[in-house]
Order: structure tokens, then sequence, then C-alpha cells
């Protein structure tokens, strides 16, 4: 203490400021926050972090929850499973058994991020660099998020999608409109398109085009199923046998809103809305490694660079380094807390690793980046960040060293087998392997069922049918059954889903449920 | 940088959710409904008043996606590695296990399989009383607009001497007389420093200008406007102001339960839990629509008396019963303390349906003839898997005499009394 209160006046009065950290008490202030987050932007500037403008929200712990139970979207349609998430929300947290300190972070212009009234001011820095200038950056700057996403958009959009579902209630009850959100939510992870890029949302537009498409589509939708064939059609061999859709169409969501033929418009807008959402979530599924290691890489970085320049105390950096050490924490496998790999711990470690590739290279780094090792590292860095989804970015990038210290292996269950094998560890001729196994367990096509349209029987039964292609016999889960019935239910006629292994189906579904007698 | 926008949210938006919430209740209420029913049966009585925590199967609040399913050849990669070397192989668990994440309980023992969650208080009694209605609740709204109550409601300048305020009346009077008099009252001041300059001032040789005609008529003036602001009164009618009160129809917030019970020898322990607990579903509802309640509770054998609670359902007694003596001593209670005009009155009297085969017709003909006209509803619960006896023929007569304040149900177990309560207390279709 002494030392603090008899610090003799040094004449250098830059130095003097710098020496000064910002606080000694951990309770924050607005002034505070602001104060921080000046000298966050600062750093964040040296770095080269390009980033939306900030909006940082002060709120308290029960909006935190709300926030949390409406998958971090500010604003969104009602519905029940945002209620059941709430309640078990809440749950976990008067138990204790969640904080909330982490962090919500919506890729919009400006970029919104919370920090809830209960934290302390070191947490606070932390989550103002982790969201406003990690998160942030890396929304502006990763490919997936500028192509599929529109972050100026989105709140409008949003908003735009509330109405438009409430005004549905009103019209039409609120149980008529639950069913058909229900059944789009179970398709939800089919409704987007994984190549094409999407046009980009607006809600002004989305109110406009309304009216139009609803003519539109009702043309549309008549010309595919007028009952009436044309003469020459049956004439043709070819004709009659070709499938419609004519190729395999996986956007599952957008081929029922443009082709079911007995829904209301009101009814395919709800669809074109769950999508749209769907969509935009999209890069968020395919970055999580990549984007929660890089906010984890900044705030630590940031903060640290704070505390070079004095701007810190001790205390402050004991209480960050803390929270950040359990934020990365890599439970191993035999861990009662283990629950698959943590995408932080992955991608901090991984960006940590390419930092130290490029400042200070091994000769293992030399032979496996050469490109890399030795390079300017920020500019490395924003390079990885901006041009790779999880798959590319592990397969590009995870190094034998991030792979020794998190002693990764792969293990086999074949359930032709009697027993598990251990393909590949963290050795010489470990490495290449564990790499691209890992690497495939971030591609989505390789998470979820590969599922799409296939054939619609224009002619007869209008009946829906589904491929699904598997790989290495993974077979769908019990839950498919359920699934087929909210397909059934947009569809409006039967639906098929058939499991189509090297052209034999291996499995089939269908919705109603055929008979046994007669599928015998 | 400026960059940053910092805003407190902290008092905007709270309770986001709720609609949410609401949404998910309403989608489950046929599983909240039967935990509250359940609940009802198992809780005591005296910790009925809290919320309740639901347990709904996960399976059925799932929500199905496209998911792989167990089987085929997969390949994860874990970190942690500890001893394993490429090669190695591990024998598969017997009976099929599937790796981690399965049969894991919570830390208070609630099953992964079930999604559990609290109801509030207030959304408990809501469920409990769902789609039941207090019995001639409307056409007791109409009639009590007879209760009124006076409110104050500012000032009026006519009234009666009692409600005069004085502090007012007076006020406006010192406003008037400033009002009329001082206009006058600066003329005169002017004036009479006018006179007071005359008199000081040399005398005028010229007679014409002589300053004694003109302090003559200075005086005058003087005097003529004194005259003039001592006329206007100290007080006057116009200043008067009364307290001023209205009507104001008084809602009806208060209402009496009474409740009657047989617990002459035949009436077991058993008997009496039951009719316990369905007198506290009543308690509750009642509180739900009535800001005062206050509950009698008359017990009888063969002569009747008002008791406490305690007594009421735990003092035991012997021998026959005559229950007209019980609606005699409700009938003198309600004429001494509970005016009809005041009181919203309801009753529930219960029984095994041992009655003195005389009396059940003079029963019959004090509820009809003096007690009915006077109450909301009168529920008479027979607690009995037994045959009925005379009183229950004759109280089927009344209720359809009155079917609309008199209602009668058989309880013959205790799992029949939230059901017995409900068919009660139904909402008729109007």
């Amino acid at each position: 203490m002494s030392d603090i209160i008899d610090r003799p006046n040094i004449p250098d009065n830059d130095q003097s400021k710098a020496r000064e950290p910002i606080s000694n008490s951990s309770e924050w202030t607005f002034d505070l926050i602001r104060q921080y987050d000046e000298e966050i932007a600062k750093c964040a500037e040296e770095f080269g972090l390009d980033t939306y403008p900030n909006q940082i929200e002060v709120i308290s712990a029960e909006q935190m929850m709300d926030a949390y139970s409406s998958v971090g979207m500010p604003v969104g349609y009602h519905h029940w499973s945002f209620g059941k998430q709430f309640l078990s929300t809440s749950k976990g947290y008067q138990r204790g058994q969640m904080g909330l300190a982490y962090e919500i972070v919506i890729n919009s212009n400006p970029c919104i991020a919370y920090l809830m009234e209960e934290n302390t001011l070191p947490m606070q820095a932390l989550v103002i660099a982790h969201a406003s200038y990690g998160h942030n950056s890396f929304f502006k700057g990763n490919y997936l998020f500028r192509t599929w996403t529109d972050a100026s958009a989105i709140i409008d959009y949003l908003v735009f999608a509330r109405h438009y579902v409430a005004e549905c209630e009103e019209r039409y009850g609120v149980d008529a409109v639950e069913e058909i959100l229900d059944s789009c939510h179970a398709l939800m992870n089919y409704g987007v398109d994984r190549y094409k890029r999407p046009a980009p949302i607006s809600a002004a537009e989305e109110s406009r085009r309304q009216k139009e498409r609803e003519e539109y589509q009702q043309r549309r939708i008549n010309d595919l199923w007028r009952t009436i064939p044309k003469m020459d059609d049956d004439d043709d061999p070819v004709r009659r046998k070709k499938r419609f859709p004519e190729d395999p169409q996986e956007n599952i969501l957008y081929f029922i809103e443009k082709n079911a033929p007995l829904l209301e418009t009101w009814q395919r807008e709800i669809i074109r809305i769950v999508r749209k959402l769907a969509q935009y979530f999209y890069p968020q599924r395919q970055t999580q490694v990549m984007n929660e290691g890089w906010a984890s890489f900044w705030h630590y970085t940031l903060l640290h660079s704070l505390y070079e320049k004095g701007l810190v105390n001790d205390g402050f950096m004991l209480e960050f380094l803390q929270s950040h050490t359990a934020v990365v924490y890599q439970p191993p496998f035999d861990s009662p807390w283990y629950s698959g790999i943590n995408p932080y711990t992955l991608g901090f470690s991984i960006y940590s690793d390419l930092r130290r590739i490029c400042e200070n290279p091994t000769e293992e780094d030399r032979h496996w980046f050469p490109d890399i090792a030795g390079s300017d590292w920020v500019e490395t860095l924003h390079f990885a960040m901006k041009n790779f989804k999880d798959e590319s970015f592990i397969q590009q990038f995870l190094s034998p060293k991030v792979m020794r210290d998190l002693k990764l292996f792969s293990i086999q269950n074949d359930d032709q087998e009697d027993v598990y094998r251990i393909t590949a560890i963290h050795d010489e001729d470990g490495y290449r392997a564990l790499r691209e196994k890992l690497a495939r367990q971030y591609n989505l096509s390789y998470r979820e069922p590969n599922i799409q349209v296939w054939n619609v029987d224009v002619r007869g039964d209008r009946s829906l049918t589904l491929r699904h292609i598997p790989v290495d016999r993974v077979p769908l889960s019990k839950e498919t059954e359920e699934v087929l019935r909210h397909a059934h239910r947009l569809w409006g006629f039967d639906v098929h889903l058939e499991s189509v292994d090297e052209g034999t189906v291996v499995e089939d579904y269908h919705c109603p449920p055929k008979d046994q007698d007669e599928e015998d | 940088m400026g960059m940053t926008h910092i805003v407190d949210r902290r008092l905007n938006g709270k309770n986001k959710s709720a609609v949410n919430r609401e949404r998910f209740l309403r989608r489950y209420r046929h599983h909240i409904k039967k935990a509250v029913a359940d609940a009802v049966q198992r809780r005591s009585i005296t910790d009925i008043e809290r919320g309740e925590k639901v347990s709904i199967p996960s399976r059925d609040i799932e929500e199905p996606i496209f998911h792989h399913g167990q089987g085929g050849k997969r390949e994860i990669v874990h970190p942690g590695n500890k001893e394993f070397v490429a090669g190695d192989t591990l024998p598969k668990p017997k009976g099929g296990g599937q790796g981690q994440g399965q049969g894991q309980a919570s830390p208070d023992g609630e099953g992964m399989d079930e999604f559990a969650f609290q109801i509030t208080q207030e959304e408990f009694l809501d469920f409990l009383f769902d789609d039941l209605e207090l019995p001639n609740l409307a056409r007791k709204k109409l009639k009590d607009t007879e209760a009124f109550k006076y409110v104050r409601s500012g000032f009026t300048s006519q009234g009666i001497p009692a409600k005069l305020d004085v502090v007012r009346s007076l006020r406006g009077a010192h406003a008037r007389r400033l009002g009329l008099g001082g206009a006058r009252k600066k003329k005169i001041r002017d004036l009479e420093e006018q006179l007071a300059a005359l008199k000081s001032a040399p005398e005028d040789l010229d007679a014409a200008f002589s300053h004694d005609d003109q302090v003559q008529a200075l005086e005058e003036e003087i005097a003529r406007l004194k005259a003039n602001v001592k006329r206007i009164p100290f007080i006057d009618e116009i200043d008067l102001r009364y307290r001023q009160h209205v009507k104001q129809p008084k809602p009806a917030t208060s209402a009496v339960m009474f409740c009657l019970m047989d617990v002459s020898g035949s009436m077991t322990q058993m008997h009496k839990d039951i009719a316990k607990r369905f007198f506290i579903l009543l308690y509750l509802f009642l509180k739900k629509n009535y800001k005062k309640i206050e509950v009698v509770f008359i017990r009888h054998h063969t002569s009747a008396k008002e008791v406490d609670e305690e007594e009421f359902f735990y003092s035991r007694e012997t021998g026959g019963t005559i229950v007209s003596s019980a609606l005699k001593l409700m009938h003198k209670i309600i004429e001494s303390r509970y005016s009809p005009s005041e009181w919203n009155i309801y009753a529930a009297q219960a029984s095994d349906g041992d009655n003195w085969n005389d009396d059940s017709p003079v029963c019959s003909k004090i509820l009809s003839e003096s007690l009915l006209p006077l109450v909301q509803y009168f529920a008479y619960v027979e607690i009995t898997p037994q045959d009925h006896q005379m009183l229950w023929y004759e109280y089927e007569k009344i209720q359809e005499q009155y079917p609309q304040s008199f209602a009668l149900q058989q309880i013959a177990d205790p799992g029949e009394i939230y059901p017995v309560f409900r068919q009660l207390f139904e909402r008729k279709a109007a």
C-alpha cells in the first residue's frame, strides 16, 4: 500500500500516465467500461483488427437468460421451444450449474455484445475484448460470414419476421402457426443452401415482394400440378421416366416452400422465414472452432497488451487469467467432465501455435509449414481467420505440437467388430491421419446425415421421396419417423425416406407408416 | 475511437421470455394439469399455496431432427491420451453400452429423461382452477351495486354546514377582498399623498386656486372610497367551500365461507380428511376471487356448534345426527354477522349421509325457504361409498328447484375430491 501512496512524482509526464492502471477496484462503472473499451480498441487497432462499430449493452442476469433462450437473437418470433429453453436455462442458473458470464454477441452492424451487470470489471474487460473485438472482427473478416450473412440487415429482418408471425397468429390462430413452426424447426438444418450464395435478406424487400410472390407462386404451383397431362407427354418414354426434381435438392425446406401443393401463402412465408434464419446461422455452425478460438486468442492477447502498457494491475490479470484458463480448459476423454473437444481450447491452441510458428519456428515447423514459419504473425493469423471454415482450418493449420499438447488420438468403433481400435495417436506416424480425421469431424455433412429431395410422384399419388446416403453404414436415429411426420405435415401427401447405400435401399421410412402386411 | 456505443439496458425489456414461457405452459397444459391434480392429492393442507415442480418426460417435449443413429463404422478423435498406441484394441462393454453420456443423473436425483421445471403459485392455482368459476358470481356483481362507499372528490360551493372547509373558505374570502378592494385602496393611498402635499404646500395667493376647495374635494373622494372599501364583506356566500364526496359503487370483495360438517360417530377420521381437503379447495378457490374471506366452522351431531378450525377437524363426538341443527345455526349467524348485501356467502356441507329420517324434510325446508335465498352457492358432498339415504333424496329435490345455487355430489374415496370439486364448480355454458 505505502508503495502506491508514497510514489514519488515522476517528471516524465507521458510515462507516468502509462504506468497508471485504469482502475484498482473490480467494481465497474459506465465510465470505466468506456475507458477500458477505448484502450482495448487502441490495442486492437495496433494489431490490425478490423471491426464493425460496437454496441455494448449492459443487462441483468435475467435478461441474459432471455437472450440465451432466443438463441441470441435480440428479437425473435414467439415459440414454445424458446420458453422451454428459458426454463432450462433459468433452472441451470439458479442451481449454479451454469455461469452466464460468457458471452453473447450478435453478428450485426453495429455488433451487439452483452455485458452482465453482476460481472466484475476484469470480466467485463474480458468480454469486451472477446466479443466486441474478437468475434466482431471474425464476423467482418471471415469469408463465410461475408458471403452468407448480411450484418446490416439482420435486425430489421428479425423484426419483420416477428411481426409477420404475430400477424399470422392473430389471423390463423396460435395453434396453426405453432404447427407450421414446429415442422419447419424439425427440418431447419435442411433449409440451407450450402453452395450457392443466397440473395441478401432485407425486411423492406421482403414486405414488398410478399404480394408479388403470392400471385406468382400460386401460378407456378398450379402449373406444376396441372392434372390434365398434355397429349405428347405420355408418348415420350424419356420424359416419363424423368424425375422431379431432375437433380437431388439439398435444401428441403426451399423445395417444400416452392412446390408443396396444398400450403397456403402464409405457410410458405413462414417456411421462408425459418429458412432465412437457418441460412443466417449456417456460417456459425461451420466456424465454431475458428470463431471461438479467434475470440479467445484476442482476449488473451489484447488484455496482455493492456498489462504491458501498465494499464491494468496484477490483481486484474490474476482474475482474468483464472477465467481464461477455465474457458480454454480441455478435460481428458476419461474425465467425468468430458463432453467432446472444447472448441475454445482447440481454436485457441491452433491460433496461439500459429503465432509461435511465425515467431519462433522449429525444424519441425519449417518442415510442416514452410510458407508460414518465420512469416509475419499478424498477417498469417488474419489469413487463417478469413479464408477457411472449421474443417479446412484444421486440415490446414493443426500442427503436430498442438496434437501433442492435447494428446489427441482417434478411436474406431465398427459395429461389425468386437473391439474398439486405436487408429492413430499424436506421433510421427499418426499426425496426418489424426489431422484428417479431426477435420472431417467438423464437416457438417459428416456430422449430419446427408438427406436430399429425390423425387416427387407428380403424376401419381404426389408423394415426396427423400434419399439418405449413409457414410460408413451409419444409420439414421430413432427420431427419423418423427421428423418425417413434420415433413408430411408440410408436404400434405405421403412422404418416404430411403437410405440408399451403393445403389441398394438399406432402410426405408414412411409417413403415414406402411402397414406391415402391405410391406411383406 | 468513439465507435463504441454503450447502452444501459437493465431497466427495459425484462421478461422478454414471458410469452414464450406462457406458450410452453400452454402447449403442455395437460401434463401440468395432471401434475397439479396429483399435487393436490399428495400435499398437506397447509402448504397447498405454493408453486409446484412439474416433470414432463423428455420424449414428449423433444424437438426431433435428423440425426445419426448408433451403428456403422465411426472414428472419433479424443483428447487426453495416456497409454494408447496406434493398433491397440479395447474390448467393447457388454450389453452394447454406447460410450459416454448414457444414464447420467443430475445431482438432485432427477432423471435426465425428465424435463423438470417450476411453476409459480399463481400458475399452480390457475391450473388448479382452470375452467372453473364461482357460481352466480356475475349475478352478485350486478346486485352488489347497492353497496356504495363515499370517496373525497375535491370541493364544491354548495353543501351542508357539516362539510364546510373553513381554511379554504377564508382563503377564498381573502382573495376576493384583495381582488375587489386592492385598486380602491391604491387610489386612496394616492389621494392621501396628494392631500398631504396640498396641506404642506404654501397657500396660493389666488383665491381661485384656494387649497381649501381642493382639500375638501380630495377628502370627500377619500371618504367615499373608504366607505366603498368598507362595504366589501369580510366573508361572503360565494367564498364558502364545502368538501365534496361522491358515491362510488363498492365492488363485492368479501366473502364468507361456511363449512358444515357432521361429526357424529359414523364419521371417521378418513371421512373428515376428505371433507377437509374439499373445504381447502373451496377456500383457495374463493381466495382467488375475493380479497377478504372469513371462514365459519359449524359442526354438528344432534346439536350444532360454531367452533375453531382445530376443533372442527379433530375433536371426536359420538351419537346421532340432526343435520337441521347446523342449518339453523348457519342461518342465525348470517342474520347476526353477515348481511347478504355486503357479503358473498358460500357454504359447503360434508356428511356421510346419515340423518334422522324425520329431520331430512326439515333440512329441505330450511334450505329452500331461508338459506338458499341468502347464499351464492351451497354445495353438499356426501362422503360414502354406500347407498344414499333419505337426506340425499331430499337434497336432490332441492337441486331440481334451485339448480343455480345448490349442487350435490358424492365422494367415495380421496381420489375423487378434486374431480368432484371440479364438477361442482365447472363453468357452465351461459
